[in-house]
C-alpha cells in the first residue's frame, strides 16, 4: 500500500516535471499554476496545446502497458510473459506497417487502410492476432503454458511478415515503419489519448477485480479450481483485459519496448510481494514511460523515440534491484 | 442419507485412453477412505473426478446427492476441498496468507473479508500446529511444516468433504505419521469425510476406515483393512507376494513383502551354484 502511494507520488511528480521540461522551460510551479487555471496566455498554450497531450499519452501508455504486463505475467505464472506473447503487439505492428507501406505505395488496399488511420488498423490487427492465439490455444480450455507457446509462434510469423514488408518498402516508408516499430510519443495528440483513457476506465476496474483469483491461481490450476475459481472464465477475462490495454497503448504510440516486462517486476520487488501488484505495476509503467519521454525530448539534440529509452532506463534499474534487494525470492 | 460422494457408472480417461471403466463407488459421510492400487491404476484419476478437476468421459459424480455438473465450481468449493499432489508453493507468501486463501469460496465483492473468516483461519492454523509459524515465508518451511500449512488451507475452507492426493509424499516416516494422525483428528473432531490416495499399504490400513483397491479399470476389493489386504488381492493388484500379519501394536494389517521365490539362498551357496552351472 505504501509502495503504491509512493509510486503514485512519483508518477505525479514526473508527469508535472515532464510538462515543465522542454525547449521553452517552465517551472514546476508555473505548470501547477497553469493547470489550476492561473497561467499566462503563453504558458497556457505551451501546457495545454504542446505538452499536456504528450504527457497524458505517456502516462496512459505506461499505465496500460504496466497493468497489461502484470496481468500477463501473473496469469501465466511466468515473469517473461509479456502481453507481446498474446500476439497483440505483433498483430498491431503487422497491421500498422501494412498500412504505412502499402498505403504510401499507392496500392488501393493499402490506401484504404491508411484512410482508416494507422491506429485503427493497428488495433484491428492486434485484436485479430490475439483472438487467433486464443483460438489456437483452445483445447477444451486454455492452458497458460500452451497459450505462451502458441503466442510465441504467432508472434514470430507476424514478425516475419512485418520484416518482409519493411524490406520491400521504399525508403521513406521503411523509415516511417521503423520509427513506428520502435515506439514513439512524438506524433500523439488528444485523439490518441482518449482510446487509452476509455480502455483504462472500462478495463482497469474489471482487471483489478480479478486480483483475488490471480493470487489463488499462483497455487496451481488444481488448487485454484478446488478453491472455486472458474478458471477458464477468469483466464479469458484476464487475457482480454491485457489484450485491450496493450492494443490501446500500441495503437497510440507503437510497441514501446520493455515497459510491460520491466514495470511489473520492478513493482513486485519494491513491494516485496510474491506476484506483481496490479496498481503499482501500472504506476511504475507510467513513471518509466514519462521519465524516458523527458529524457528523449531534452537530453539529445534531435529527439529520439521513447521506446529506445524505456529499455535503456528500465533494464539497468531492474538489474540494480535484483542485486541490491536482499531476501525474498527471484 | 445420501453418500458424501457417489460415482455412478463412471468412466474416466485422458484423450482416448480409458483409465476407469463403468465404476460405481459410494463414499459414506464421516468416514476415512483410502484409494490404493498400483501406479497407473487410476486412483489419482478417480480423486480428480471426485474433485471436479477431471470431467468424466461418461457417468456422474454426486456430491451429497447432487450431480457435480449441476453445481457451480464455487458452490462445490464450499462443500468439498481438494489438496492435489503437487500444489505450487507461491513466492514471498506467509503461512497465514496461504491459509487465508482457503476462505476464497466464502467471499465475494459483496461479502469481503470478515472477522469470522479470520477466526476460521486461526482455528485451522492451530488445529494443524502452524499457528506459531504463521508469519514465516512458506518457502522457508520444512516439508512437514509445509504440508501442515497446505492442510490448514484446506481446513480453512470449512468443507464437509476433503480429498487428499498422496498427502505423505516427500515426507519422512515420522512426518508421514504426523500428517495421517492429523487426518484422523480432523475426521474425529470435525466429522469430515476424507478420501485420500496413499502408497504405503500398512499406513493406509492403520489410518483408514475403509480401503478401496483399484485394478484393471475397476474396483478389485473394497471394505475394512482386514477384508481388503489379503495375499490374494496383493498378488493381483500389485503382482506382489506378501504376508499380511497383525501389527503388534495396533492390530491393523501389516504387509510384509516376501522375497521372490524360490527363497534366496545365502551368498556362499549361490556362489557354489554358479560354479556348478558353469
Amino acid at each position: 500500500m505504501t509502495v503504491t502511494l509512493a509510486v503514485l507520488l512519483a508518477a505525479g511528480f514526473v508527469f508535472t516535471a515532464g510538462i515543465a521540461a522542454g525547449s521553452a522551460n517552465l517551472g514546476l510551479l508555473d505548470v501547477l499554476g497553469t493547470l489550476a487555471g492561473a497561467g499566462t496566455r503563453a504558458s497556457e498554450f505551451i501546457v495545454y496545446e504542446l505538452r499536456l497531450p504528450r504527457a497524458a499519452a505517456g502516462l496512459a501508455v505506461g499505465l496500460c502497458l504496466g497493468l497489461a504486463g502484470a496481468l500477463t505475467q501473473t496469469f501465466s505464472r511466468n515473469p517473461l510473459a509479456t502481453p507481446d506473447i498474446l500476439g497483440v503487439t505483433s498483430g498491431a505492428s503487422a497491421g500498422a506497417v501494412t498500412a504505412i507501406v502499402l498505403g504510401g505505395g499507392g496500392y488501393s488496399v493499402g490506401a484504404s487502410l491508411l484512410g482508416f488511420g494507422i491506429p485503427v488498423v493497428a488495433t484491428v490487427g492486434g485484436l485479430a492476432a490475439a483472438a487467433a492465439v486464443y483460438g489456437l490455444a483452445w483445447k477444451g480450455g486454455v492452458d497458460s503454458y500452451r497459450i505462451v507457446l502458441i503466442g510465441i509462434g504467432v508472434t514470430a510469423s507476424l514478425g516475419g511478415l512485418t520484416s518482409y514488408l519493411v524490406v520491400r518498402a521504399q525508403l521513406t516508408q521503411a523509415t516511417a515503419a521503423t520509427q513506428w516499430l520502435v515506439g514513439s510519443l512524438s506524433g500523439v495528440s488528444w485523439a490518441s489519448v482518449w482510446p487509452m483513457v476509455a480502455a483504462l476506465v472500462v478495463v482497469a476496474p474489471i482487471a483489478l477485480a480479478q486480483s483475488g483469483p490471480l493470487g489463488i491461481s499462483q497455487l496451481g490450476d488444481d488448487v485454484a479450481v478446488g478453491l472455486g475459481v472458474p478458471l477458464q472464465r477468469h483466464r479469458l477475462v484476464v487475457i482480454a483485459a491485457a489484450v485491450l490495454l496493450t492494443a490501446a497503448a500500441v495503437s497510440a504510440a507503437g510497441p514501446v519496448e520493455f515497459v510491460a516486462f520491466v514495470a511489473p517486476q520492478v513493482a513486485r520487488r519494491l513491494a516485496g510481494a510474491g506476484r506483481p501488484p496490479l496498481l503499482a505495476s501500472a504506476l511504475v509503467g507510467a513513471v518509466l514511460v514519462l521519465i524516458a519521454d523527458v529524457v528523449a525530448r531534452t537530453a539529445f539534440t534531435g529527439e529520439i523515440p521513447v521506446g529506445i529509452l524505456t529499455a535503456i532506463i528500465g533494464a539497468p534499474y531492474l538489474i540494480w534491484l535484483l542485486i541490491h534487494r536482499k531476501g525474498g525470492t527471484l | 442419507m445420501n453418500p458424501a460422494l457417489h460415482a455412478e457408472d463412471l468412466t474416466l480417461g485422458y484423450d482416448r485412453t480409458v483409465v476407469l471403466d463403468h465404476l460405481d463407488l459410494a463414499i459414506e459421510s464421516g468416514t476415512v477412505t483410502t484409494l490404493i492400487g498400483a501406479n497407473g491404476c487410476g486412483k489419482s484419476t478417480l480423486l480428480k473426478a471426485f474433485g471436479r478437476l477431471l470431467a468424466p468421459t461418461a457417468g456422474t459424480v454426486r456430491l451429497d446427492g447432487t450431480p457435480l455438473s449441476a453445481l457451480s465450481t464455487r458452490e462445490i468449493a464450499r462443500r468439498l476441498a481438494v489438496l492435489p499432489q503437487r500444489p505450487l508453493t507461491p513466492a514471498a507468501t506467509s503461512v497465514r496468507d496461504l491459509v487465508m486463501r482457503g476462505r476464497h469460496p466464502h467471499q465475494s465483492l459483496l461479502r469481503p473479508w470478515t472477522p469470522g473468516d479470520a477466526d476460521k483461519v486461526a482455528a485451522a492454523m492451530s488445529a494443524t500446529g502452524v499457528a506459531d509459524i504463521a508469519h514465516r515465508d512458506v518457502n522457508e518451511l520444512s516439508g512437514g511444516q509445509l504440508q501442515r500449512a497446505w492442510i490448514a488451507l484446506v481446513l480453512a475452507q470449512e468443507t464437509s468433504t476433503i480429498l487428499l492426493d498422496e498427502p505423505t509424499t516427500f515426507l519422512d516416516l515420522a512426518h508421514q505419521l504426523d500428517v495421517l494422525r492429523l487426518v484422523r483428528t480432523i475426521n474425529a473432531e470435525r466429522g469430515s469425510t476424507i478420501v485420500m490416495v496413499l502408497h504405503d499399504l500398512s499406513l493406509a490400513a492403520r489410518f483408514s476406515d475403509r480401503l478401496v483397491v483399484l485394478h484393471d479399470g475397476g474396483v478389485l476389493a473394497d471394505g475394512g483393512p482386514w477384508d481388503v489386504l489379503t495375499p490374494g488381492v496383493l498378488r493381483v493388484a500389485f503382482g506382489l507376494d506378501a504376508d499380511v500379519i497383525p501389527d503388534p501394536r495396533t492390530g491393523t494389517p501389516l504387509v510384509v513383502p516376501l522375497e521372490p521365490s524360490p527363497p534366496a539362498a545365502p551368498a556362499e551357496a549361490r556362489a557354489d551354484e554358479l560354479q556348478t552351472v558353469a
